[in-house]
């Protein structure tokens, strides 16, 4: 091993309640491709973002030593001038604007105070030409594919001469060909001198790519392994990312599923149009009365584009194949049509697109439902504060009253109300998705514990997660998704972490 | 000492709900001192009341606009130009004033309906889709116009609207030099207040709520009741209440209960707060968008009724800025641009705040060019403290 390039020594980050990274050490050998795997929420992107400055120094504890000076780094344009490029799983160009005023957007060529157009295409040509992307420089971004949208990304890093270039999941919207070119040009950089940081749910690209593979679990370096000593295979890999002890929060079941199977899909295929790409191909699942289904698969997969194609579509895909709910076949046009046919979804992203923040817990729990608790269109707010009561008692929200804004409310009890909300539609058939992400251990068994009593009551569940420790705790049976197909299925005995991580990193 | 204390706590904890009312009744006071009583004097009450009027009902309407993120800048000129149409209903086709109301409401909810489909539909950016109508509503106006230029309303019942006061009961002796009928208003609304208010603080307390301290309830109630026997007293000492204020006293009520009583209401300020959690929850966005710009078209076809019967003439530049003093009125009163957060009657007061400014300003003589800079800065000032305590209020 040469000399290192970063040494990220003793780094503690802490949010409210939660210790993100927990005395991280992490250290990149000049010249190398350097892999940071773990599970979501192990911590790797919060690494990433301590070292390109969005934590700014002081938020965070420990050193970091770049090219062998102590760096204290304010913001993203400190890190970027010491050298240091962060390429997104989203995205950072601007799409209206063409590929040459991208590459020097924010590093603009100038004289004086004017541009210089000239030599801006100029440069822009040679740096396309190093990452290999023979297109004309003039083309608006948004006219290219996401494989060359990302060449162009790098271009722009290689333009402010970067000396570490840090990709997170670059290869989770490209297709295999363009997955193979942007390992060719990480190689060919590597041999130009640059070092490059890879973060990848995939491990099959993992060991045929890294040099050295660094592995975080729960915020904590677990090891650093050397690819060249034949350290790496994806069996230690899945052994070091989910090597925590199960803890035994998950509760027992007393009654077993029925066989009557209350909600199916064949041949679900799902096109968006406005991406242009297939989100799903040709999916079919089907879940029994009193059934909790686990959908494991990584961020990415396409489980949250099946969750909202199965529920009225509110995103406009264009849609084939058969839905049947309680043996008829159907289809639903919006999400009212979804909820008047027994069948409730809870978002990944409550904040984002589950509770309106800026109203109380009462408001929050009876938006869907507002029919049941009104007469001739007028809400009876007596109603409302009972049903309220009733459904903050019976899932233990914790709230000081039910006209508290969910806003106040901590990520669990959000998430409860969110809960609270979709389980007052009275449905059969009730989605989850992520259901504890972001909150404390407290609250997951909590949530795990509804989960049962719901179930047990003849409610079927389908529980989108990718917490694996989850999936294989309450789970009847498993479906794995990848690349927006249903890659397997198991049943819960045979289900091991290792065979839906093989799996959903197919 | 805890009575100031309860009422510090009250004021403070509620200061974002009171603030309007004790920055209109701050200015009230100001113009009072400054124009020595003329502003305070029930001609005066009476005139200022009429002329809000117009932009109150469009401030109600606006308020439901930019509570689901929109806005409507065709407003104005749409007034202006169903006014113009009521005028020429009225003038030259010689329709009855009962046939022309309905069907100028009916314009003006088409319009509006219109308005609706380019930004739901062809998901047209409303400022771009209502800025097209301001130009076209505008255009409308002159067209209409163009052969009679100011076309003169000699209807008197549809000039009541805009002029008229509401009949007093003949033979009562008591009080001479007031208006009856207005003072008992006054009584029963004070009565029905204060009974509205004991009952849904019994009803709290059922629910085992938390609700203001006696005595702060106590003052709450007196505050409130003083402050309706105040504006029935100064009314009823003029030519009592005019039709006018009736008129946006309905349609203030009739927002009041839709927005927050009715089902309807609930998706509105859903929509407002988080439109995808909306659209996931069942509620249908694009429906919601024409019902909502279909009412800001029905209410300004109403505004342009009580402009053209106030002025008992169409004009050729009725309507020019309504929009933007309505947008003013909603800001001032409360109406938060990102969103979900507003109600009409804090729009109706910021209506009768900018209204006061310019009523105050003109007694006072001040110059016009002062007057925008001042109504200005006030606008300013009010969202400024809006999003102050509301950033405190997290």
């Amino acid at each position: 091993m040469s000399t290192p390039i970063l040494e990220m020594k003793n780094i503690t980050k802490e949010f409210p309640g939660v210790k993100a990274l927990d005395n991280v050490s992490f250290q990149v050998a000049e010249h190398e491709i350097h892999c940071l795997v773990g599970e979501n929420g192990a911590g790797k992107s919060t690494l990433m973002k301590v070292l390109s400055g969005v934590y700014p120094s002081g938020d965070y504890s420990g050193e970091i030593l770049f090219a062998g000076q102590t760096q204290n780094f304010k913001s993203i344009a400190d890190s970027e001038k010491a050298g240091i490029a962060i390429i997104y799983q989203e995205l950072a160009l601007v799409p209206e604007m063409s590929v040459y005023e991208n590459i020097f957007l924010g590093h603009e060529i100038k004289h004086g105070l004017k541009i210089d157009w000239n030599e801006t295409i100029k440069r822009a040509t040679e740096m396309l030409n190093k990452v290999r992307l023979d297109i004309n420089p003039a083309v608006k971004v948004k006219d290219l594919g996401v494989g060359k949208q990302q060449l162009v990304e790098i271009a722009k890093a290689l333009s402010r001469d970067v000396k570490l270039l840090i990709l997170d999941e670059p290869t989770s919207a490209l297709n295999e060909a363009d997955s193979e070119n942007l390992f060719g040009l990480l190689r060919a950089l590597k041999d130009q001198g640059v070092t490059c940081i890879l973060i990848s749910h995939k491990l099959k690209e993992v060991i045929s790519i890294a040099d050295t593979v660094t592995v975080l679990r729960d915020g904590k370096t677990v090891c650093t392994l050397s690819n060249q000593k034949g350290e790496v295979s994806e069996n230690v890999l899945i052994k070091h990312m989910v090597g925590r002890e199960i803890d035994n929060i998950y509760p027992k079941r007393e009654i077993k599923p029925s066989a009557e199977v209350v909600f199916e899909v064949r041949n679900w295929n799902a096109y968006d149009p406005k991406l242009g790409r297939n989100m799903l191909k040709d999916v079919q699942f089907n879940i029994r009365k009193g059934e909790i289904v686990g959908f494991a698969g990584l961020m990415g997969s396409g489980r949250t584009e099946l969750a909202l194609s199965i529920f009225g579509n509110p995103a406009g895909y264009r849609i084939s194949g058969e839905m049947y709910v309680k043996g008829k076949k159907r289809s639903f046009n919006h999400p009212q049509e979804a909820i008047d046919a027994g069948v409730a979804y809870v978002t990944e992203d409550r904040k984002g697109n589950g509770l309106i923040l800026i109203q109380d817990v009462k408001q929050n729990i009876t938006l869907a439902n507002l029919a049941e608790i009104s007469e001739r269109g007028v809400v009876n707010s007596n109603a409302e504060v009972k049903i309220a009561n009733e459904y903050t008692a019976n899932l233990n929200i914790k709230t000081p009253s039910v006209e508290q804004m969910v806003l106040n409310l901590s990520g669990g009890n959000q998430q409860k109300v969110s809960v609270a909300k979709w389980l007052f539609v009275k449905p059969d058939i009730l989605i989850l998705d992520e259901p504890t992400r972001g909150i404390d251990v407290g609250a997951k068994y909590e949530i795990y514990t509804i989960m049962t009593r719901l179930v047990q009551q003849g409610l079927s569940i389908i529980m989108i997660s990718s917490e694996l420790p989850e999936i294989l705790g309450m789970s009847d049976r498993v479906y794995i998704v990848s690349s927006g197909k249903i890659t397997g299925e198991l049943p819960i005995e045979e289900a091991t972490q290792e065979n839906i991580m093989n799996l959903a990193t197919n | 000492m805890s009575f100031i204390n309860d009422l510090q706590t009250v004021l403070r904890q509620n200061i974002r709900q009171y603030g309007m009312y004790i920055a209109l009744f701050i200015i009230m006071a100001i113009f009072t001192i400054t124009t020595n009583g003329i502003f305070i004097s029930s001609r005066n009450i009476s005139n200022l009341l009429n002329q809000t009027g117009y932009i109150a009902v469009l401030a109600v309407g606006m308020t439901l606009v930019i509570v689901i993120r929109h806005i409507d800048l065709s407003v104005g000129f749409l007034a202006g130009f169903l006014g113009a149409v009521a005028a020429i209903a009225l003038v030259f086709w010689g329709l009855p004033v009962y046939a022309v109301i309905p069907l100028v409401l009916a314009l003006g909810i088409l319009a509006g309906l219109i308005t609706g489909f380019l930004v739901a539909k062809m998901n047209i950016p409303s400022f771009v889709a209502t800025l097209a109508g301001w130009l076209i509503y505008r255009g409308a106006i002159l067209l209409v116009t163009m052969g009679t230029g100011t076309i003169i309303i000699p209807n008197a019942a549809f000039n009541a609207i805009g002029n008229g006061y509401i009949p007093d009961i003949p033979g009562m002796d008591i009080l001479p030099g007031t208006h009856k009928l207005t003072l008992i208003l006054g009584l029963v609304a004070i009565v029905l207040f204060v009974i509205g208010e004991i009952n849904g603080r019994r009803k709290k307390q059922d629910y085992h709520f938390e609700v203001l301290p006696t005595n702060m309830f106590i003052i709450k109630l007196v505050f409130v009741a003083a402050l309706f026997a105040g504006i029935t007293w100064v009314l009823a000492g003029y030519n009592g209440l005019s039709w006018t204020v009736v008129i946006v006293l309905l349609v203030v009520g009739v927002y009041h209960f839709v927005t927050s009583q009715t089902v309807l209401g609930r998706h509105i300020y859903a929509i407002g707060g988080n439109p995808e959690a909306a659209e996931l929850s069942g509620i249908s966005v694009k429906k919601l968008v024409f019902v909502v710009f279909g009412s800001m078209g029905m209410l300004s076809a109403l505004s342009g009724i009580l402009f053209a019967s106030r002025l008992q003439s169409a004009t050729t530049t009725a309507g020019t800025l309504f929009e933007l003093d309505a947008i003013a009125a909603a800001y001032v009163g409360g109406v938060s641009a990102a969103g979900g957060v507003g109600n009409v009657i804090g729009s109706l007061i910021g209506a009768l705040v900018m209204m006061s400014l310019t009523s105050g300003m003109n007694l006072m003589g001040i110059d016009i060019s002062l007057q925008y800079i001042v109504r200005g800065a006030v606008l300013a000032a009010a969202v400024i403290f809006d999003v102050a305590t509301r950033n405190r209020a997290k």
